[in-house]
């Protein structure tokens, strides 16, 4: 089961990171949302793997529970790294709509130098 | 001997704090007319004075009054206020001269200027002034000192039409804020060394902070602070340049208050700092340079303000050199000095301002004969003139006499005759520009080309200076009975509560060298002046470097480098940014591999069954496809579904329940987001990477992807090194928090203060998504989003019959869902943050089925609003536990029994989870809403649920007709 865990993380990190290194906007928010889920798992994992043990109270017997720590932790991460996406993606979505370019690097045109005030 | 009451208590507090509260009401009250404006900052500062004035009687018997607030004591932060007779002095300075400013400038300023920003302001200025005055604490010390940097900038910048107004304060905040940095770092030193950042514990730690070998360093950094503020060579510049400001900025901050900060420190750490070689030779040294310097540039300046401002760097030099000497009696001759400057300069100023005021002017060469013209403020000027000249009987004679005689007593590198002949030079220039300053501006024939027709003003400007002119003659008159006790009590507080040396304030004190001194540099003064001409002409034949122009150009040199160094990292070559990124983890990972060491396998792996092996191939059949196939994007959107979906059953199959809802409801959100956008985004990447790049990446890809896999493998099949805290989370769930679902516990309660500041995190990324759109929308983007054809042949019927029947249907139930996840989120699997999204995916099914336009004709509140009372409601939540008196964001919980229902728990987390629900629904649905906003065009609006809508946009028909056509 671990060994299935670690394969699994170590094929999303892969693949995200690939795809972050693209050079269009829509691949580099694929890959950061892999690289999410590869992370999330990751910090997931850390509270190491436990089957049939969720971290709720029984009331009436003594059972084993999983680490819940790692679990809130990475229940909030979701939800922010929706967050992220969507501003990602809503950034990537603007600056594609103003340019009709959806590359990712700028250059060196896209660069203005802001005049400075009075010196 | 501390005296501690309620009283006492609340009023040091009080006065530190009313500036600031007073500091609203200018703002608000402008609106009310300028004299409520000036009203109101006149009687917040008479009512922080009058709190000051009832300490008189325990200040004057020596003792210290105290207020202590522990702020954060893990950092030594205290809000810790004492009033001993200095911080009793420059209080008394900074709020009775803060008053009379207020009155003068309520006359000074033109109808123009925005006078409400102006009082605040300045009431801003007033009280970062006494919280350095009064307080006890370094670090407490420290901000208040970087406050007055800070709105010292935003009065000397006060005329923002003005460039010299903007230079001014941009040299000003970058000369003293660099030197405010400085000393953090020497006061940080000093608190190592004693241990306490506490003032009143290190003044008591003289021997302890001498003997350290970091007392250099420490003492070198606070004068850095002190110098820069106080205007001392070779860090004057700047005073001269924020006279840009308007006059009675300069006469509040420039004569009385900011520049005399430095001074208070120096003194406040007298006890603990003077009395070495070091401190004699850096601070008498620099002193005596500046009052020389300042006194000779002073005579040849032709604004009177620049005149004046050089004179106050030269007195600024007399009182650091005074306290450089290092001895007791020198200390006290300097503070007597300080509330002598303080008396006559602000006068001066004011007059200066007058006479700018009246007259149109400032340049010397252009005024003169003003005696007949002007006499109130002929004789208000001259009074004060003279005692800055130091004649008898005005205070000024009395302070500069003290310091002559101290001159003769000190010895600099063995030599008897450098101290006192540099004193008795810069005295006689000092003569020399005071007489210059009434001379050339009240004396001589009476000239026809003022600029304005001069008059005396009206009485609202001249009642401060003359109140000041007054004390001028009084302190002089009758010094030993007016601030004789105030000088003594003063002193005593900057010696260390040491025994006072023999001193007498008067004015004759018989044939003594000083006396004789005073005589050469009054004759001197005359005689200097009688060649002004031609010493102005060998003094402008002179080259002397130009302050502002070397400033300026270390300025630019700083910039071009800091921009060069900018632009060579941050090139905008964002994939660049990635690669440097990962490769540089990559190879902090393999560092710390082949640098440390691995344990042995102590945990025995879970056995793998079929559906999770199932599960796996599934999950890396789909990322595979994903990068081989990321060119189709709608494609990849469809498994990078599969990848989420199997996440999030991994999550439930690994004994995490609320991982699992989350995980799944937010796959939902995010691919509608996805999708939504790939309807703007052009849907297929085109290939414009080499094929060496594309291994490149691939491979460093793959190391990355082994690295992590290979980590979180060794770590699960190894126990935990040290014992973790979640054990503590699992005794104390339901005992402490009243829940089982621990997972919620945790979130709601245990850390309950990370989930507050993520609600916070999502509610601010949903905002700038909104501001993002509206941002697009109010630029030509608009014209296009309107006409745009879509990618994708269009259905008549966008909303079918059979969807929008369903999800009206489904949506109490989809309610009803959110609620029971929501209120079983304390026990079981659930909680606010997964309620939040299912309702806010009942709600999107709503817009997806009937359409945009018609779910927001039907909406009530405002998102925006919604995520607010979340955070609000969360916030609420916290500050309920300051009541019962434990730490913010505890929660409490109970039993109630309502027959006929069973017993039930309730507990103040749901309300701080309801926050939670509030604030995720709000921005997810905030965040949809936006972008569904892009897509809007005309023709919606008039488009019904279930209606076909002949007027579609259908790319194939057009291809169709185009192909016919051809």
């Amino acid at each position: 089961m671990e060994a299935l865990v670690a394969s699994a993380v170590g094929v999303m990190t892969a693949a995200g990171i690939f795809l972050i290194l693209r050079r269009r906007t829509f691949p580099v928010i694929l890959g950061l949302s892999l690289l999410t889920y590869a992370v999330n798992v990751f910090l997931f994992a850390t509270g190491r793997l436990a089957l049939n043990a969720p971290a709720v109270l029984n009331k009436y017997k003594d059972v084993p529970y999983t680490d819940p720590l790692p679990q809130a932790l990475v229940l909030t991460a979701i939800v922010i790294s929706f967050g992220m996406t969507a501003v990602i993606v809503m950034i990537a979505l603007s600056a594609y709509l103003s340019s009709k370019n959806d590359h990712i690097d700028m250059t060196a045109r896209d660069s203005v130098d802001a005049p400075g005030e009075d010196a | 001997m501390t005296a501690q009451n309620g009283v006492s208590h609340l009023s040091l507090f009080l006065i530190a704090a009313l500036p600031f509260l007073g500091a609203v009401f200018p703002a608000l009250l402008i609106r009310a007319g300028r004299n409520a404006a000036a009203s109101s900052a006149g009687l917040t500062t008479f009512l922080a004075l009058m709190g000051l004035l009832i300490h008189i009687p325990s200040v004057m018997r020596g003792e210290v009054v105290t207020a202590r607030f522990n702020w954060i004591p893990g950092l030594g932060l205290n809000a810790n206020f004492m009033l001993d007779g200095l911080g009793f002095l420059f209080a008394l300075l900074i709020l009775g001269i803060g008053l009379l400013i207020i009155l003068y400038a309520r006359f000074y300023l033109s109808r123009e200027d925005p006078m409400g920003q102006f009082y605040t302001y300045l009431l801003l200025f007033q009280g970062a002034m006494v919280g350095i005055v009064l307080s006890d604490n370094i670090l407490l010390l420290l901000i208040f000192w970087e406050l007055t940097s800070l709105s010292s900038f935003l009065l000397i910048g006060y005329w923002k039409h003005l460039p010299e107004g903007r230079q001014g304060a941009r040299m000003a905040l970058a000369v003293t804020g660099s030197g405010g940095l400085a000393m953090i770092a020497g006061m940080l030193i000093l608190g190592n060394i004693v241990g306490s950042y506490d003032l009143s514990t290190i003044l008591q730690n003289k021997e302890l902070i001498q003997a350290s070998p970091y007392y250099l360093p420490a003492l070198i950094l606070i004068l850095l602070g002190c110098f820069t503020k106080s205007a001392q060579f070779p860090f004057h510049f700047w005073l001269p340049h924020a006279m840009a400001a308007p006059t009675p900025v300069s006469a509040y901050l420039h004569s009385a208050t900011m520049v005399k900060a430095g001074l208070f420190l120096m003194a406040r750490m007298w006890p603990v700092l003077a009395g070495t070689d070091a401190w004699f030779y850096i601070v008498a040294t620099t002193g005596l340079v500046t009052m020389l310097i300042g006194a000779v540039i002073a005579l040849f300046k032709d604004d009177l303000k620049a005149l004046l401002a050089f004179s106050t760097v030269s007195h600024l030099g007399l009182v650091t050199m005074l306290l450089g000497f290092g001895t007791k009696i020198a200390a006290v001759a300097a503070i007597f000095h300080i509330i002598n400057h303080a008396t006559f300069k602000a006068a001066l100023f004011m007059t200066a301002g007058i006479v700018d005021h009246e007259t149109g002017t400032r340049d010397v060469k252009r005024l003169g004969g003003l005696r007949h013209l002007m006499p109130i403020t002929f004789t208000i000027g001259t009074i004060a003139a003279l005692s800055m000249a130091g004649l008898p009987p005005l205070n000024g004679f009395l302070s500069k006499e003290m310091m002559l005689e101290e001159t003769v007593h000190t010895t600099w590198l063995h030599s008897h005759y450098l101290v006192p002949g540099l004193a008795l030079l810069a005295a006689l220039f000092s003569a020399a520009y005071s007489f210059r300053f009434v001379a050339h501006v009240f004396l001589g024939p009476e000239r026809e080309d003022y600029p304005a027709h001069p008059h005396d003003p009206p009485v609202g400007l001249w009642l401060a200076p003359a109140f000041l002119v007054v004390l001028v003659v009084l302190i002089g008159l009758y010094s030993a009975a007016i601030v004789g006790p105030l000088v003594a009590v003063v002193s005593s507080a900057v010696i260390g509560g040491e025994k006072l040396p023999y001193y007498s304030l008067k004015l004759w004190h018989g044939f003594t060298p000083a006396l004789y001194m005073s005589v050469v540099a009054t004759l001197g003064g005359l005689f200097l002046l009688s060649l002004h001409k031609r010493g102005e002409q060998i003094w402008n034949a002179l080259p002397r470097p130009e302050a502002k122009i070397i400033f300026e150009a270390v300025i630019r040199a700083l910039t071009l480098a800091s921009r060069w160094i900018t632009d060579e990292l941050h090139n905008g070559v964002i994939s660049r940014y990635a690669i440097i990124l990962i490769t540089f983890t990559v190879g902090l990972g393999y560092y710390a591999y082949s640098t440390g060491t691995i344990g042995v396998v102590t945990r025995v792996p879970l056995p793998a069954q079929i559906i999770p092996i199932i599960g796996w191939i599934c999950l890396v059949v789909a990322t595979l496809a994903i990068m081989w196939f990321h060119r189709n994007r709608l494609l990849s959107l469809v498994l990078i579904g599969v990848v989420g979906l199997i996440v999030s059953m991994a999550f439930n199959y690994l004994s995490a329940p609320d991982l699992a809802l989350t995980q799944i409801s937010v796959e939902v959100v995010t691919m509608i987001l996805l999708l939504l956008s790939l309807n703007f985004l052009p849907t297929e990447t085109p290939w414009d990477s080499s094929a060496a790049r594309r291994w490149r990446d691939a491979a460093i890809s793959v190391v990355a992807g082994i690295g992590s896999g290979a980590l979180i493998y060794a770590l699960m099949l190894r126990d935990f090194a040290f014992p973790t805290i979640s054990e503590f989370h699992l005794a104390n769930s339901y005992k402490g928090g009243g829940g089982t679902n621990v997972v919620n516990v945790i979130l709601v309660d245990f850390r309950g203060f990370d989930t507050f500041g993520e609600i916070i995190v999502l509610g601010i990324a949903a905002l700038i998504i909104f501001a993002l759109t509206e941002a697009v929308l109010s630029t030509s983007v608009r014209g296009y989003l309107l006409n745009r054809k879509p990618h994708w042949p269009q259905s008549g019927d966008s909303h079918p019959l059979m969807m929008v029947v369903a999800t009206r249907v489904m949506m109490p139930i989809a309610l009803m869902v959110g609620a029971y996840i929501f209120f079983r989120g304390h026990n079981q699997p659930g909680g606010g943050f997964i309620a939040g999204l299912i309702v806010a995916i009942a709600y999107l099914m709503q817009y997806m089925a009937s359409g945009y336009t018609w779910a927001i004709e039907r909406q009530r509140f405002y998102y925006h609003g919604t995520i607010g009372w979340g955070v609000l409601i969360a916030a609420a939540t916290g500050l309920g536990a300051w009541f019962n008196d434990r730490p913010f964001l505890t929660s409490d919980f109970g039993y109630i029994h309502w027959p006929p229902l069973e017993e039930f728990e309730w507990a103040t987390a749901i309300l701080f989870d309801t926050g939670v629900f509030l604030a995720v629904l709000g921005a997810v649905m905030l965040a949809l809403d936006s972008l569904s906003r892009l897509a809007w065009q005309p023709g919606m609006a008039q488009e019904f649920p279930m209606d076909i809508n002949p007027l579609r946009d259908d790319p194939r028909e057009e291809d169709v007709q185009e192909k016919e056509q051809a």
